[in-house]
């Protein structure tokens, strides 16, 4: 794991956090829930604007044979979507830490980071749900 | 502990990638290396398929003929040794007990390949009726099979075996062909829409052939997994039993009318209503469809015309050839005209899409 990697944070949902600033989270899918989907070839992402809540749904990934939830790490609004992933959704599967980022979420409440996973933690979880 | 059953292939799928799944209680590989890779190297090149899940059934004696004749759609009278027949199994109702393949092995001796999730089922409707001087063997453990399919499969598979497999034309087969020291049955069908090769031998032989066919064919073959297999014949569309067939839809529904003979001169079970249903049309339709706007269409999506419910998708993916949205949809069938647009239920939103022609791929 590079250190970029190491310093994000991890949902039990298979998505990592990157703390931009006190405000901010960048929001994606991890590696091992890239390749548990398999070729990606659609993606349905939230509007701007949309207040999103920890745990629930946020939209939705699909590969060519299954369809998956995208949960929301952490509450508060969405301010800025990666756009680009709809007209090229496999580069979730090429870069799914870099270029396959999905959404900026500015926190309502940043307590709730305390409730991830760090790198350690997830690479133990994921490893069980293999 | 996994009580999932095995081919013989399973210990080789690990050094090959393989991710497997529960399918029908089988533990098969969906994928290898990905499924877009897989599906376009079949496209291309050749793919290499462990199918030995499916089931085979022994059908011999003086009487076999009449009983084909009697359980399965198509006209067996026709076969000629050495060929192969797309044939159906039906209830009373039309509704369908499975689809399968009849090969002529002999005068008196046909073999029938059926639906993995389906023998137990399928045995069970075969014994039951049965009659005359007649044997069926449920040979299903101790067959295995093997399917290579794509432009490059003959001159991938002609590497194993002295027998010219140019000469085995589509839908016909060879039995006691020795590829790479093992006797099989090479018959020239698929279920891919590409030219291609299924194979059939005894349970333990069926790692040793794999291995040599991976060997032989280098860069030209890559192992398969079943999620190709569904987007691949979902493609050319190839019915698959549960989502295209089923307990409630019937091969004429399904658009398979060309392997139900309903003037075939001995009755078989099925015949009244499939006549019925051939003749005046069925009230629903199997048909392709295009999303219009941004949505994959997927099996049991409701499908709305206004506010009207007309039908549901049977199978539907982004097509891994044509880079499109598509589906199959069992729609009423005074819906089922080309160009009809229609609506998709995706997770709670109508999605528009159009009614188009099928196959969605066809081998030029």
């Amino acid at each position: 794991m590079n250190q970029a990697q190491a310093a994000l944070k991890y949902s039990k949902e298979h998505e990592w956090v990157e703390v931009l600033d006190n405000e901010c989270v960048r929001v994606g899918i991890t590696q091992f829930a890239q390749e548990q989907l398999g070729d990606i070839v659609f993606i349905e992402l939230p509007e701007q604007g949309t207040a999103v809540k920890a745990d629930e749904s946020m939209g939705t990934v699909e590969s060519v044979k299954a369809v998956s939830d995208i949960y929301s790490p952490v509450s508060g609004e969405v301010v800025e979507v990666n756009r680009e992933l709809e007209d090229a959704p496999e580069t979730i599967n090429g870069d799914a830490y870099g270029a396959g980022w999905m959404v900026v979420i500015k926190l309502a409440n940043p307590a709730e980071l305390d409730e991830l996973m760090t790198a350690e933690q997830y690479e133990a979880f994921s490893k069980e749900e293999e | 502990m996994s009580a999932l059953k095995q081919t013989p292939v399973y210990s080789l799928y690990k050094e090959h990638g393989a991710k497997t799944i529960d399918f029908g209680g089988w533990d098969l590989p969906v994928q290898f290396s990905s499924i877009q890779k897989e599906h376009e190297a079949v496209r291309t090149k050749a793919g290499l398929f462990d199918v030995s899940h499916m089931g085979e059934v022994e059908v011999k004696g003086p009487d076999a003929l009449a009983f084909l004749q009697k359980i399965a759609t198509n006209d067996a009278s026709k076969l000629v040794e050495g060929q192969a027949q797309y044939s159906i199994m039906c209830y009373p109702d039309g509704g369908t007990v499975d689809d399968l393949l009849i090969y002529k092995l002999g005068a008196e001796h046909y073999l029938l390949v059926v639906n993995a999730a389906n023998i137990e089922k399928d045995y069970d409707w075969m014994q039951k009726h049965a009659e005359g001087d007649m044997t069926l063997r449920n040979i299903s453990d101790e067959t295995a099979q093997l399917a290579v399919q794509g432009p490059l499969a003959e001159t991938v598979l002609q590497k194993l075996t002295n027998t010219n497999l140019a000469e085995i034309r589509f839908f016909h087969f060879k039995q006691n062909v020795m590829l790479s020291g093992i006797s099989a049955l090479v018959s020239r069908t698929g279920y891919t829409g590409e030219d291609g090769f299924e194979i059939y031998m005894q349970a333990q032989d069926a790692p040793t052939l794999w291995n040599s066919i991976l060997e032989v064919g280098g860069e030209d073959v890559l192992p398969c997994g079943l999620g190709a297999r569904d987007t691949l014949r979902f493609e050319a569309r190839l019915p698959l039993y549960g989502q295209e067939l089923s307990r409630d839809i019937s091969p004429i529904e399904a658009g398979l009318g060309f392997a139900v003979k309903v003037d075939k001169p001995v009755p078989f079970i099925g015949q009244d209503a499939l006549k019925e249903q051939k003749e005046n049309g069925a009230p629903r339709k199997l048909v392709g469809i295009e999303m219009m706007e941004r949505g994959i269409p997927r099996t049991h999506y409701n499908v709305y015309v206004g506010e009207e419910k007309i039908g549901e998708v049977t199978t539907g993916t982004q097509s891994p050839t044509l880079k499109k949205n598509v589906g199959l949809a069992l729609v009423k069938r005074e819906y089922g005209e080309l160009d009809t647009e229609i609506e998709v239920e995706i997770r709670g939103k109508r999605v528009k899409a159009k009614i188009i022609r099928t196959p969605f791929y066809k081998r030029t």
